[in-house]
């Protein structure tokens, strides 16, 4: 039995959220009521959490805390290719710690932006908005490189890896915290590619990717 | 300035004067749940700094010159008022009901005017786009035709007869249902909404929003439930309602212009925008000016 200790709203219960739908893992949900109930703060949670901070992934009696190491528990228990937690790859494992590190950095800003601007939790927005676009500069140049050398994802080059699934939900939420992603056409494009990832799921805030574009060229289409 | 307290020196934060209409009504600045006793909490309404805080009683004073401000406590919420407000609230008769489940699911902040987020709230034609099989799922797209008036005795929009096939229309539905709508907006930036409960077909949940405008193009959206379930813990019902309105945030933060254009020209209604032509010209008729394009007399 996987249940998923939630809260609707969280980007990072979101990337477990995800991780758990593209993996086909049945799991039940306990809606921690974060806000404006603070149910993360009550006694009963923080037995479970003393840390007070969500998701929580409790799975055959191991309790898991946070993103990240909630996308390599399931990631190496649930997926049998290994394709999404290459841990054996000791050119490409490096990296994805390395994006693991830049998803907490961009939760700590465009994340917490977001939630500023939510919940009215105190916040310095301007510098943290400035955090963000510095991040997701960043963000779109390596992928724009990488889509010159025919890699669509951060780190591996034919399959995401959980770390595409750890920078996601900060990402796509953006601009709930006033940071808009209107100047990186590459970030853009690989939130689509995550989009149509099988079993992807969306949360409030999220929608569905478009329709994928027709390659038939615009000359042929018209006639 | 229209928002001189009398006797006072000061002035909004920006240059607008408020209108009479907006002046003098009860606006909410917090959940009661935000101000907890011995608490205190600083917001803003019409750009302009509050404080709010609780000891022996409640309070609510300007922070640039103290001034203390009228207060009351309604529906889960405090209201104030920068002129001379009425002795009460419009009425939500379902709220005293002693065996409704009373909620704020939530006060979110959202970069839209007040007006433009009331509207979308009155609006059924983004169900099934927006909400996708939890208020509305295709091929069920279709905005039956509804009636709307606008009382002038109460001083209300009401929209009835609305009726729209929902997967899951509240926490407590367990299958697809056609489901009544009754929209009031007794208030330029408040509406309430009445709609079947799945679990008492002779009654009505009710789910108000409650827009604080912060500035003309920010608002804190407080969002109150009144429901009739004996099931679902307050944790479940909140989120619930955090899901919709999270879905709604990013089609609210993208309307351009963010104020709400008054002017009938100034964006294309279809037959199912009957509420909103109605809501439009009501602000039109208050003169309301806060959130909102004027029309332009030529």
């Amino acid at each position: 039995m996987v249940t998923l200790y939630d809260f609707e709203l969280s980007a990072n219960c979101y990337s477990v959220r995800l991780m758990l739908s593209i993996l086909g893992v049945h799991y039940e949900t306990v809606s921690v009521d974060i806000y404006p109930g603070s149910d993360n703060r009550s006694e009963w949670f923080g037995k479970l959490n003393p840390e007070g901070t969500l998701p929580v992934l409790v799975d055959g009696g191991y309790i898991i805390s946070d993103a990240n190491p909630c996308l390599i528990h399931l990631a190496g228990k649930y997926d049998d290719t290994d394709r999404w937690h290459p841990i054996q790859d000791w050119m490409v494992y490096p990296l994805m710690l390395g994006w693991f590190d830049f998803a907490r950095r961009l939760t700590a800003s465009a994340g917490v932006a977001r939630t500023g601007v939510a919940f009215g939790w105190n916040a310095d927005l301007p510098a943290l908005q400035a955090e963000a676009h510095r991040l997701l500069r960043r963000l779109d140049e390596h992928l724009w490189f990488g889509e010159k050398q025919g890699r669509d994802w951060l780190v591996a080059g034919e399959h995401p890896t959980i770390a595409d699934i750890a920078v996601f939900p900060d990402v796509v939420l953006s601009e709930e915290g006033g940071v808009s992603r209107q100047d990186y056409p590459a970030v853009r494009r690989w939130l689509d590619r995550v989009r149509r990832i099988p079993g992807f799921v969306v949360m409030s805030g999220v929608f569905p990717a478009a329709p994928e574009r027709s390659t038939v060229p615009l000359d042929l289409r018209r006639s | 300035m229209g928002l001189k307290k009398s006797g006072g020196t000061s002035e909004m934060g920006h240059s607008k004067t408020l209108a009479p209409a907006l002046r003098d009504l009860w606006h909410v600045i917090a959940a009661s749940q935000e101000v907890p006793m011995g608490g205190r909490r600083v917001t803003t309404l019409f750009d302009t700094g509050l404080t709010v805080s609780r000891n022996e009683r409640l309070r609510v004073a300007r922070n640039d010159d103290g001034t203390l401000l009228p207060v009351i406590e309604r529906y889960g919420c405090i209201w104030t008022s920068f002129g001379s407000p009425s002795a009460d609230l419009f009425p939500i008769l379902e709220y005293g009901e002693s065996d409704r489940r009373n909620i704020i699911a939530g006060s979110i902040g959202v970069n839209v005017s007040a007006p433009r987020a009331i509207e979308n709230f009155l609006d059924m034609g983004h169900f099934p786009y927006v909400h996708t099989d939890i208020l509305g799922a295709e091929p069920h797209t279709e905005v039956k035709e509804y009636d709307v008036e606008i009382s002038f005795e109460r001083d209300e929009i009401l929209a009835t007869r609305c009726r729209f096939f929902q997967p899951k229309a509240a926490l407590t539905a367990t299958e697809g249902q056609d489901v009544d709508y009754i929209y009031r907006v007794p208030h330029p930036y408040c509406s309430v909404l009445y709609k079947s409960c799945p679990t008492d077909e002779s009654r009505l949940d009710v789910i108000a929003i409650f827009c604080q405008p912060m500035t003309e193009e920010t608002i804190r959206a407080h969002l109150m439930l009144s429901m009739i379930d004996a099931d679902n813990t307050d944790a479940g019902i909140r989120r619930f309602q955090q899901t919709i309105f999270g879905q709604d945030r990013p089609i609210l933060e993208n309307q351009y212009p963010k104020r709400l254009p008054l002017d009938p020209r100034a964006e294309t209604p279809i037959r199912a925008d009957k509420s909103a032509i109605a809501y439009r010209r009501w602000l039109s008729q208050k003169g309301v000016n806060y959130g909102v394009i004027p029309q332009q007399l030529s």
